[in-house]
């Protein structure tokens, strides 16, 4: 079964003046449609303004459509007696790591997740436990999450979410505060978590070269879904990503332009192991 | 400049004053604290100062440390013992000025100084052994029958909580936020009152809107953790009293009575002891301190 | 104007026992005009060295010749560098204030203490400057996307007309556009403006494709000062400072440790593109 569905979702703002009139409506998400499998890991790239951040509310009942429907485990988000539920399947992680922690001590924050649900005291220590381990956080339990680095207070979020134990977990954005350590620490999380857990990730982003793992990229621009397909299928398309103001991996826009240059290599590379080894047939 | 706003700074160290249940801790203060207030003499002080150092020790937190904390509430205590020498009626010591100092000055200020010592002492105890969370905690299980009245405890303990969390985060903001004014040309030291109320604002409106950008995102990411009030909610460390927190209740119980008893016969022991030692030094000095 | 840190050292910490040694001994002199690239690990005290240039706050030892003027010298007073060495910090939108875009870049020259028509021209330059659409000088700025908040407060540094612009992680949060605009307004301002420019990047294909001259800061020292060419050729060194290489060198090197006869030192997508043909062809 599908563990998201999204079908014919549109989703607007309302502009309104000082008065509170109505001024505009703004369509933030235009007739998008799509299926998440469970299990899988599914990127989501565009650039500002693009809608992906308005879809990834969506999944989470933050934000109900304006029209169409969205499903997750196949409950419909618009169903308020299924909104806990709904929160529970799909965990969700934010841009901003300051002010996504509520604990003052990190295992007080995983634990925020199963206390709201309900979780009786012996398994809140258990959950916590096994979210902090599996995040490789664990020696940081005690500790105040104002003394953390950036990297390593996104993997108290993602535990905290895991903690909940769902199905799913959406990342809004998750890399875009964090240095070049700190994005390489959250992916390989992420990464493990759906390798090892088999927990379905949406990871919803502007930088190419975090989605090359995915199972499936989908590319939105101007509220609409414009591409969708495997990496390999999305990174070739080299002009009509720069079309969407994206920024294409150096290695690959380098294979494009040897490729451009009549050389004989693979229309698509998404690593310097690729490129050495399309190379090395022609020295 | 904002670094040096702290709120109940804990000390960690392991001893069984940091263990006990902050519900004991929260009441024990509250009512140590009243003992001061209702009974001025010199004799329940020092029945007071004998349990606060017994937790002085217990607590395992260098006396130097504790001792330092004090240096911010200095300024009060000079205060309190030059207002109370000089502006005491009473038999007159010496005079200068507008001034007289008195025997009955001296005393007052004496009894003064040993009061808000003990006061903060003892508070600053509750603080320094107990995390911010624990006191939250405490604070909500205490009030927790206010609920009946309509009064949203566990909001207010959750708010007390985030409020904590985000302290540091805006102090350094707050910081930042200064060096970038100032290099923007701000000025922060006029000495102009007027000039220096208007320099805070390029301060304090990016700190404002900060905040409540800081505050919208929290209660997204509290949204979507499934957040819904405090009814349902388990907690990972549940307050529960241990053997240690009974007893402290019954030494809290015998102060009580102890204090009570001594506050209540106060003038009669006071004669008492002062016909034993008459005419001795000791006898006036006794004189002195309990007339 | 040069800017020169000599034996700069600054302490974190009044308790002796956590003191941290944030800035360690620097000494370094940057000439007028250069676009100077500063990396280093979070944590390695560069930022710490960014407020120390801009005199924001003292060194414990050694001190910083601003046109050969101790700017931490007893009678020296701090003000009179606002003008000169403006500091772009990280997310500068939140030290936007004001109720109009335009009065907040008035701010600095405000401060200054310049005239009217002064204040508004270098207002509209600035403005200018960071392509800031005249139709929104009169909005607030608080209702402006991301990417026009962040020029707008760059404008409100640029508006005090410094001859040295220090920016710490300019591009910090922003898409691949809002990144490629602000890095190329800063490279007009070296170019046409002539401002010093000091970047702090945690992007090495950014300092790589912009700057003349990169520092590289680790542990609060100054580890290496060369170009940029001549730095990522020191891979071992820069991975343990906890830095990479700009993507296009690091593919480099993969060809040469695969037997392909490349030169490593290629930055720039262009320059590998050429190498490789050469090789192969």
């Amino acid at each position: 079964m599908d563990i998201i569905k999204a079908e014919n979702l549109i989703y607007e703002y309302k502009r309104r003046d000082e008065e509170g009139n109505i001024e505009g409506i703004d369509r933030a998400i235009d007739n998008v449609s799509l299926e998440v499998k469970e299990g899988d890991f599914i990127s989501i790239l565009g650039a500002n303004g693009s809608g992906k951040s308005t879809f990834a509310k969506h999944l989470n009942a933050i934000l109900v459509p304006t029209e169409g429907t969205v499903w997750v485990d196949g409950m419909d988000s618009k169903d308020e007696e299924k909104l806990l539920s709904i929160r529970q399947t799909a965990g969700m992680v934010f841009q901003n790591p300051d002010n996504q922690i509520i604990g003052q001590v990190v295992e007080e924050d995983v634990a925020f997740g199963p206390e709201n649900m309900g979780i009786p005291t012996e398994q809140l220590r258990e959950r916590v436990d096994e979210a902090l381990k599996t995040l490789g956080m664990m020696e940081y339990s005690k500790k105040s999450p104002n003394r953390l680095s950036g990297g390593q207070k996104q993997r108290v979020s993602i535990a905290g979410v895991l903690a909940m134990h769902p199905k799913c977990i959406v990342l809004d954005e998750p890399t875009a505060m964090l240095d070049p350590a700190g994005r390489k620490e959250v992916i390989r999380a992420l990464r493990a978590l759906n390798e090892v857990e088999g927990i379905t990730i949406i990871l919803i982003t502007h930088y190419m070269e975090e989605t090359i793992y995915s199972d499936k990229i989908f590319v939105m621009n101007k509220g609409k879904i414009a591409m969708e397909g495997t990496p390999r299928e999305i990174f070739k398309h080299v002009e009509e990503l720069e079309e969407y103001k994206l920024e294409i991996p150096k290695i690959t826009l380098l294979a494009h332009e040897l490729k451009k240059k009549g050389i004989d290599i693979p229309e698509c590379v998404l690593s310097d192991k690729e490129l050495a080894e399309a190379l090395k047939k022609l020295v | 400049m904002f670094k040096d706003v702290t709120l109940g700074q804990y000390y960690q160290a392991d001893s069984v004053i940091h263990r006990l249940d902050p519900r004991v801790k929260l009441a024990g203060t509250f009512l140590y604290m009243i003992s001061l207030f209702v009974f001025n003499n010199i004799i329940c002080y020092l029945v007071s100062a004998i349990l606060l150092t017994a937790v002085i020790i217990l607590c395992k937190i260098p006396v130097g440390y504790m001792l330092k904390g004090l240096r911010a509430v200095l300024f009060i205590m000079v205060f309190a013992v030059v207002f109370n020498v000089l502006f005491t009626e009473g038999d007159t010591l010496f005079e200068f000025w507008i001034f007289h100092v008195s025997l009955k000055g001296i005393k007052l200020a004496l009894l003064m100084v040993i009061r808000l010592f003990l006061l903060i002492v003892s508070a600053s105890i509750m603080t320094l052994t107990t995390t911010p969370n624990r006191l939250t905690d405490g604070l909500e299980m205490l009030f927790r029958p206010l609920k009946i009245f309509k009064v949203p405890v566990h909001e207010f303990a959750m708010m007390m909580s985030i409020a904590l969390r985000f302290i540091p985060i805006l102090s350094e903001e707050a910081d930042k936020i200064v060096k970038a004014q100032t290099a923007r040309g701000a000025k922060f030291d006029s000495k102009k009152l007027t000039d220096r109320v208007k320099s805070l604002i390029p301060l304090i409106v990016p700190l404002f809107i900060s905040a409540f950008r800081r505050a919208a995102d929290l209660a997204l990411a509290m949204e979507a953790r499934g957040y819904h009030g405090g009814d349902g909610r388990t907690k990972l460390y549940p307050l529960k009293y241990a053997a240690r927190d009974y007893v402290s209740y019954i030494v809290l119980l015998l102060y009580i009575l102890v204090i009570v008893f001594l506050g209540i016969t106060f003038s009669k022991l006071a004669q008492v002891l002062i016909l034993y030692f008459a005419n001795t030094d000791f006898g006036n000095v006794l004189t002195w301190l309990f007339n | 104007m040069p800017i020169t840190a000599d034996h700069l050292t600054y302490v974190y910490g009044g308790n002796k026992k956590l003191k941290t040694t944030a800035v360690d001994d620097i000494s370094v002199s940057i000439d007028d005009g250069q676009f100077i690239g500063l990396i280093g690990h979070t944590g390695s005290g560069k930022t710490t060295f960014l407020q120390l240039l801009a005199g924001l706050i003292k060194p414990e030892s050694g001190t910083v010749l601003i046109d050969g003027e101790d700017i931490f010298a007893k009678n020296f007073d701090l003000h009179s560098i606002r003008g000169k060495v403006g500091i772009v910090f990280q997310y500068p939108e939140h030290q936007l204030f004001e109720e109009t875009v335009f009065k907040d870049v008035c701010y600095g020259p405000k401060n200054l203490g310049l005239s009217r028509e002064e204040i508004e021209s270098r207002a509209n330059e600035a403005l200018r400057l960071v392509g800031i659409d005249e139709a929104i000088f009169s909005q607030s700025p608080f209702e402006l996307s991301g990417g026009q908040k962040r020029r707008v407060a760059i404008a409100g540094v640029i508006s005090m007309k410094p001859k040295i612009l220090i920016l710490d992680e300019p591009t910090a949060g922003l898409d691949p556009a809002g990144r490629k605009e602000i890095l190329g307004l800063v490279s007009d301002l070296c170019r046409e403006q002539k401002m010093t420019i000091i970047l702090v990047s945690h992007s090495m294909d950014d300092v790589a494709e912009y700057a003349d001259r990169i520092l590289v800061i680790n542990d609060g020292k100054l580890a290496i000062d060369a170009t940029p060419r001549e730095v990522f050729n020191h891979k071992e060194e820069l991975e343990s400072f906890g830095l990479s290489l700009p993507q296009v060198t690091k593919a480099m090197v993969r060809l040469k440790e695969s037997g392909i006869p490349v030169n490593t030192d290629a930055i720039t997508v262009d320059e590998a593109l050429n190498e490789i043909l050469r090789v192969i062809k």
